[in-house]
């Protein structure tokens, strides 16, 4: 393969990762007097990242740089989900990051963390695995931090801790892995796991216990969720919605492509053994995220355990497994998609209602509707989509993706999908409690404000997004279908 | 030659006793040792798994490599959040830092 080739393969987080050299050297340079720079630079490296996603070609299957990483149409789907957050989160960020010192780090960071995950998805090989997933979580730690605020420090704090538990245990089960296949390439233990024999799997459980523990992390799942609403709630506002929604994406793009491309996914004699471990953990998390969310009266901490509960149900379509077929994995792409756009518009309008009425307390959304209307309705639409109801995104993708566990046929995958409409109904009554504050009650001042134009395109962005996926939600559930069937290589 | 159950049990053992370290430790210095042992652990099983199996095999050795290099940023940024919380609260102890909690 030619180098200018292998250079477009990995465009996109290419401009990223050079992006943020520019954005960083630019502040130094400058003598940290023009923190402008640091958004325009920024803007510039993620708009050449999605010039690059857009370029490639959707068909195009291959392996770069020796196999460290390969590209189909599901890399292309992530790339295109993830580049696109960190566009839109860029482009709200301006405010936050002028008014703190480490405004061009902020965004160096942003675009570090973005673009290994953009690699992440495209990961071939457990080093370029694991070497992307440290490099995204070590920025993130450091954006969970980078606030002057005491609750920030700890969010960053309890982020790292976690989170290098996590890393370690990952690890293990990669140790365990590689001890077997005799390779990192995940081609290789692709073919492995197709030919072990039975001897071998009491070990590859092992592993994919552990496994699925270090990614459950990232994905935000029970019981590896403790540190979820801490971080979210602690860390900056604009740096939570990134985390919440990026991040996730990316945990299970990352296990999708391991269980899928290295361990043979459904077609595999283990599936059901990994599938039934990851439908408890999707069961635990919708509970634990909904029973946690209804008690709580800050707004973050609120969509912290709600996002818990939301990667319960995108865990559905993980646990939802059958030979020869990825029904399930495409209902996870679909769900990511519209969550992307569902979450991304709650949190930023959050982030929005923090900044200019300095205020997280749900409370304090009274007769938000009076205040900034546009802003009300595009963040109870969010809400509306988030619980579920028609004819917003967050219907379809649920329907979508039980439908899909129920068509695999195992009795344990529908007893899992029954739990999630029980809890489907619980989560109403936190969302729509939210949305009735902001409608029904009385505001306590009267004075009327709006957001910055740019995160105004966000939003009603965003809460388009949410009605066109909701009636028209045909070409994402096929680029959704076609990205999933490039995962498995046998 | 040793054989290869010996290094996976000194190795199992090193990490559990760096998950018990974790669990039980409450100072974030502390926690952060015990995640080393966890690392340090996963680094031994590489290598042995790398050592024992054919000579293609080395990329067990450049994951243990990787391994360390990612404990040592991690453990520096942890440091500089630590000694941030330090400065602020006068305490490194994990329990302190609660003002987020439920």
């Amino acid at each position: 393969m030619s180098l200018a080739q292998e250079l477009h393969y990995i465009g996109p987080a290419l401009a990223l990762f050079v992006g943020a050299g520019v954005v960083l050297f630019a502040d130094v340079l400058s003598g940290r007097r023009a923190p402008r720079w640091g958004l325009t630079l920024a803007a510039l490296a993620v708009a050449l990242a999605w010039t690059f996603v857009l370029a490639m070609d959707g068909d195009a299957r291959g392996e770069a740089l020796s196999g460290a990483v390969r590209v189909d149409a599901f890399s292309i789907y992530f790339a295109f989900l993830l580049v696109g957050v960190t566009l839109a989160v860029v482009l709200c960020a301006k405010r936050w990051a002028d008014s703190i010192e480490q405004g061009a780090e902020f965004y160096g960071l942003l675009l570090i963390s973005a673009a290994s995950m953009v690699l992440l998805a495209q990961g071939n090989d457990l080093i370029t695995i694991f070497v992307a997933l440290e490099t995204t979580s070590i920025a993130q730690f450091i954006m969970a931090g980078l606030a002057r605020t005491d609750r920030s420090a700890e969010a960053g704090l309890k982020y790292l801790l976690t989170g290098s538990v996590a890393a370690a245990v990952l690890l293990y089960g990669f140790a365990f892995l590689f001890g077997m296949a005799g390779s990192t390439s995940l081609p290789v233990v692709a073919e492995y796991v197709a030919s072990a024999p039975e001897s071998g799997r009491l070990p590859l459980l092992l592993a994919f216990v552990f496994i699925i523990g270090g990614f459950g992390y990232k994905m935000a799942l029970a019981p590896f969720h403790a540190w979820v609403p801490d971080v979210y709630q602690g860390a900056p506002s604009i740096v939570g919605s990134f985390l919440s929604v990026a991040s996730k994406a990316a945990g299970f793009a990352v296990a999708l492509r391991v269980f899928y491309t290295g361990l043979g996914g459904g077609d595999s004699f283990m599936a059901e053994d990994w599938a039934i471990f990851v439908a408890v953990i999707a069961g635990l998390s919708m509970i634990f995220g909904n029973t946690g969310a209804l008690l709580q009266t800050n707004a973050k901490r609120l969509l912290g355990y709600s996002s818990v509960a939301q990667a319960g149900n995108v865990a559905v379509g993980f646990a939802a497994v059958a030979a020869g077929s990825t029904i399930g994995p495409s209902g996870v792409l679909f769900f990511l998609g519209t969550y992307a756009v569902t979450n991304l518009g709650a949190f930023i309008a959050v982030h929005v209602v923090a900044e200019r009425l300095g205020t997280e307390e749900i409370a304090d959304y009274a007769g938000l509707s009076r205040r900034s209307p546009a802003l009300a309705a595009v963040l109870s639409l969010c809400l509306i989509s988030l619980t579920g109801i028609p004819p917003t995104a967050g219907f379809i993708a649920k329907v979508y993706i039980f439908n899909a566990a129920v068509q695999t046929g195992h009795d344990w995958l529908v007893v899992l999908v029954a739990v999630a409409v029980v809890n489907t109904a619980i989560s109403a009554f936190y969302y729509l409690r939210w949305v009735r504050t902001m409608w029904m009650d009385d505001p306590v001042e009267e004075t009327r404000f709006q957001p910055a134009g740019a995160v105004q395109v966000v939003l009603l962005l965003s809460g388009f997004g949410v009605l066109l996926f909701g009636v028209w939600p045909g070409p994402l559930i096929n680029a959704a279908r076609s990205a999933a069937e490039t995962l498995s290589i046998l | 030659m040793i054989p290869i159950e010996n290094f996976l049990i000194l190795s199992a053992l090193l990490f559990a006793i760096g998950f018990y370290g974790v669990m039980a430790r409450r100072s974030a210095i502390l926690i952060l040792m015990s995640v080393e042992l966890m690392l340090a652990a996963v680094a031994i099983n590489f290598i042995a798994f790398a050592t024992y199996l054919d000579a293609d095999a080395f990329s067990g050795l450049v994951f243990a490599l990787f391994v360390i290099t990612v404990a040592a940023a991690e453990v520096g940024l942890a440091l500089g959040i630590v000694l941030r919380l330090y400065r602020e609260r006068r305490t490194a102890n994990v329990d302190e830092a609660d003002s987020l909690k439920w």
